[in-house]
């Protein structure tokens, strides 16, 4: 159980954290890190299963439905285009083979 | 359905969900090198596949298990393999260009969700006590205006809403229908009232909101609100966490919000806007009507000549801008540029930071050609030297080189930093045509003395230049 301050504790910190870990992030990998920290708020994915694995009629499943399909949507579309954004950042010494001047 | 202690299946999901705690932290701290970044989001998705596979013993640890709970848990999986499989397939296949619009969508989606939990709790109409049930509705509203909000500006920059929507008293009406919307949440969150009649009316209230705040934003702005509703949907999520009493949600939710709100802070400073005029003024796409005259003309280059004035320079500097993203001109551009190498010139690119539709948006594109990383600078790290360049190639960059910004106060955009391209001893500007950038603001940089016009979209203009330079030799 996750009561009162603990909670407030719970999201001042973690609130920090974010604010912290971001500060550093040098402006080319802008892009890349909204969508990164855009996947990573598909964790609203688990909240989803367990709201729809309570539901106890039509209408909350059919919501709960709409929301796990959404929250997956969330979560892999915004791990698949992250991914696929930050497999292109080389730096000069370390190109592919294939994509190299000569 | 397997049977597993309560308490051990409790157990395990606590412990799993630290661990993917640690692994989204330390995912988004390795996405702050270019060295590291790829590893992060391995980190990350790492995480998600855990959360998701722990979450699956969560029916094991109420004590009441719902009577249709295989039926549900039929319907989990088969959301998220639909939902999981079309997500997978757009994003492999979306372009580059196309980056922001898709995370401006995935964004939605996820807000969308955290509004359905909320929705989901609000209907049972069970009472958690006041403090979760005002998080609840909370959570539901942000979650509601970020999906509503976020899909808007998904059609904008998809080009599907062409338009602005605007009228008088605008904001007093968003005004109006936020008061409506906190009127029903109050009374469904202090029990009041919350039948379901009320939750709906209050969730289309959300909705409608997120549609009226967006339409009227012009399109130049989205990075800004696309950024803003990434940061709402990560409150929202952790609002939802503290309703579910999920730690994983509270502490993810709660890293995007806080990360999500610097980005925005800092986008918008790069564009001289506060947060406030983007979402209330509606610049994004009128102005114009305040520019200073422009005296002068502008002066147009063949290609030919232009290729030969580069070919013989010992610096360019390129300035890539949202011109080259529509054309698809990047890997055109970085054949030029190599070519110019080639023959001892040196080369870099310089990069606004908030060119083309999102900070960081030209350094994707100019990745995905295989341009390497210490070849782009940022303003701060170039600026100075314009000074000693040959040649400033602009393609399809305006306001982020327009020298107003700089010298006329009456320009909206005055205060703005630029990149100081007007300094180099010649400018070639590629452009489409003689219009407007895109906040409709007349570019001073195109009609000084030492700029030279290039008329043709990016991609023809480049590679008549490579030929150009191809016949120098």
């Amino acid at each position: 159980m996750i009561d009162g301050f603990i909670a407030i504790y719970i999201f001042m910190l973690a609130a920090f954290t974010g604010y912290e870990v971001i500060s550093r992030v040098p402006v080319i990998l802008h892009t890349p890190l909204m969508s990164g920290s855009n996947f990573v708020h598909g964790i609203v994915l688990v909240g989803a299963m367990v709201a729809l694995f309570n539901a106890n009629s039509t209408l909350e499943r059919a919501i709960g439905f709409l929301g796990v399909l959404l929250a997956a949507g969330n979560a892999v579309g915004g791990y698949v285009v992250t991914e696929r954004m930050l497999e292109m950042f080389k730096a000069s010494g370390q190109k592919k083979p294939a994509g190299g001047k000569h | 359905m397997p049977s597993m202690n309560p308490v051990a299946a409790k157990w395990i999901i606590d412990a799993a969900y630290i661990l993917v705690a640690f692994l989204f932290i330390s995912g988004l701290k390795r996405m702050s090198s270019p060295s590291t970044a790829r590893g992060g989001i391995l980190w990350a998705g790492l995480g998600m596949v855990i959360a998701t596979l722990v979450t699956f013993l969560a029916p094991m640890v109420s004590a009441t298990t719902s009577a249709d709970a295989t039926m549900n848990l039929v319907l989990v999986i088969a959301a998220i393999g639909v939902g999981g499989a079309l997500a997978w397939w757009s994003g492999k296949r979306v372009a580059m260009t196309d980056m922001p619009q898709m995370i401006a969508l995935y964004n939605g989606m996820g807000g969308g969700a955290a509004a359905a939990i909320a929705a989901v709790e609000l209907y049972k109409g069970e009472q958690h006590g006041l403090a979760y049930a005002t998080l609840a509705v909370l959570g539901g509203l942000i979650g509601s205006v970020s999906f509503a909000g976020s899909s808007i500006a998904f059609g904008k920059l998809q080009g599907l809403i062409k338009r602005s929507f605007r009228f008088n008293g605008q904001q007093f009406v968003n005004v109006l229908i936020l008061g409506a919307a906190i009127v029903l949440g109050g009374l469904i969150a202090t029990n009041v009232n919350a039948s379901p009649a009320i939750v709906t009316a209050f969730f289309a209230l959300a909705l409608i909101l997120g549609l009226t705040m967006t339409l009227p934003i012009g399109g130049a702005d989205m990075p800004v609100v696309i950024s803003l509703y990434n940061a709402l949907t990560g409150l929202a999520v952790a609002f939802e966490g503290f309703v579910l009493n999920n730690a994983a949600m509270i502490i993810a939710g709660t890293v995007v919000g806080s990360a999500g709100t610097l980005l925005t802070q800092l986008m918008a400073r790069a564009m001289n806007r506060s947060l406030g005029n983007v979402l209330f003024s509606g610049f994004g796409e009128t102005g114009g009507g305040a520019t200073g005259p422009v005296t002068g003309s502008q002066k147009a280059i063949e290609a030919s000549d232009a290729g030969v004035m580069m070919a013989f320079a010992q610096k360019v500097i390129v300035v890539p801008g949202y011109g080259m993203a529509v054309a698809q001109a990047q890997h055109k551009v970085w054949e030029l540029a190599q070519l110019l190498q080639n023959r001892g010139v040196t080369v870099k690119f310089a990069i606004h930071p908030v060119a083309g539709r999102m900070p960081g948006h030209m350094n994707v594109l100019l990745a995905e050609a295989g341009v390497p990383y210490d070849l782009i600078a940022d303003l701060e790290e170039i600026n100075a030297e314009f000074e000693t360049t040959d040649v400033a190639l602009i393609i399809g960059a305006n306001d982020v080189v327009n020298p107003v910004a700089r010298n006329d106060k009456s320009s909206p955009i005055y205060g703005m930093p630029i990149l100081n391209a007007d300094k180099a001893r010649n400018v070639i500007v590629i452009k489409r045509g003689q219009g407007q950038g895109f906040s409709g603001i007349e570019n001073a940089l195109f009609y000084l003395d030492n700029t030279r016009m290039l008329y043709g979209d990016a991609q023809g203009a480049v590679n008549q230049l490579i030929q150009a330079i191809k016949s120098v030799e």
